[in-house]
């Protein structure tokens, strides 16, 4: 069985899933929201293959919640999958921004929703940081784990290093202490 | 539409859909200096506003690049230019997930997974760090964010149920 156990899941389950994302992600959070529907609601991935799978769409080109979608989607179901994921991602908020920009350039504004949102993005705040706990009660495990996580953290939010170039840093070290030959550690957990 | 706008938002986007490593907040520089510069499709206040539209709309903030193409060639336009900003980076992402998903068990791959989760999880923070520098003014909403936060740590209330409080909230000019 694949990890994360998934039997056949439908490209409208799937459509419908990312749009649930989007819709939510009203005011930020996406990858918080992505994670929360993904993992712990569908139950189609672990927090690991998510991990791995969020640094990867980080890396690679293209919009980080869009390259998951693809990820989640095409691991499901191929490039069906894929393409059925995006579309349920994106259908919706086009519609959207079409709206609003379609307002804005004939009222030269958009309603205001500024301090509606100065609310909702403080939440969406706090669920990065509930999912950086969440995820880090399992996976920071050990003081090696702790160590890059912080050293991560500072790079990234304090000195503001690109991400290319904090992954040089900071890669080498993490795949040297997790390389599965040299630690007496169990390999990849298999739990869902 | 014609054949020419059409070139044009199709090898702009698709070129930045390329070069947006990192996200697509990478290329928005670039893209704004074609669009507002190079083709006048809008000004670079226009620009601007729609930078925020697309960021506080709901869905992924590179839905900036459906207003620009709106704005170059309406409706058509914002769809090709919408397309043109997935198809090329997707096809990409999409060849990679398949060997990455088809590496599952060897010893590289469980490296990377393990070895890397410390480091997403650090990334994780510090993007949440990074957007309440930006966005966040008021003590209320620092205050808002730590109680939200350790409201979603202890519980498994569905957060959608604290953003709807926090934007009524806003609405109030509580926070």
């Amino acid at each position: 069985m694949n990890r994360g156990g998934t039997a056949e899941v439908s490209l409208a389950r799937l459509a419908a899933t990312f749009c649930q994302v989007a819709l939510a992600s009203f005011g930020g959070g996406l990858s918080a929201w992505s994670r929360k529907v993904v993992v712990e609601d569908r139950g189609w991935m672990t927090d690991e293959e998510f991990l791995s799978a969020m640094t990867l769409c980080r890396v690679l080109p293209g919009a980080n919640q869009v390259n998951l979608a693809i990820y989640v989607g095409g691991k499901l179901r191929g490039v069906r999958g894929a393409a059925a994921a995006v579309v349920g991602l994106t259908g919706v908020p086009v519609l959207i921004v079409l709206v609003l920009g379609y307002l804005y350039f004939r009222n030269g504004s958009v309603p205001a929703t500024q301090s509606i949102l100065r609310g909702i993005t403080a939440v969406a705040v706090a669920m990065t940081f509930a999912m950086a706990y969440k995820t880090g009660a399992k996976a920071l495990r050990s003081l090696p784990a702790w160590a890059l996580c912080a050293v991560s953290f500072l790079l990234s939010a304090v000195f503001r290093v690109p991400l290319p170039v904090m992954l040089a840093i900071v890669a080498p070290v993490a795949l040297w202490w997790a390389w599965p030959a040299r630690s007496d550690r169990p390999p990849a957990s298999r739990l869902p | 539409m014609n054949l020419g706008t059409a070139l044009q938002i199709c090898l702009l986007f698709g070129t930045a859909s390329l070069l947006s490593v990192g996200g697509g907040n990478s290329v928005v520089p670039e893209i704004q200096l074609r669009a507002v510069d190079t083709y006048h499709w809008l000004t670079a206040a226009q620009f601007g506003d729609l930078f925020a539209i697309a960021q506080a709309a709901p869905g992924p903030s590179m839905l900036l690049v459906t207003l620009v193409g709106y704005k170059a060639a309406g409706i058509a336009g914002a769809l090709l230019a919408t397309v043109a900003m997935i198809l090329p980076a997707g096809v990409v992402v999409h060849l990679v997930a398949r060997f990455w998903q088809s590496s599952d068990g060897a010893r590289w791959h469980v490296a990377m997974e393990r070895g890397l989760a410390p480091v997403a999880i650090g990334l994780v923070a510090a993007s949440g760090a990074v957007i309440a520098r930006t966005t966040e003014h008021s003590p209320a909403q620092f205050a808002l964010t730590a109680a939200a936060t350790l409201v979603l740590c202890a519980t498994k209330l569905n957060p959608l149920f604290l953003v709807a409080a926090a934007g009524l909230a806003g609405w109030l000019g509580l926070v």
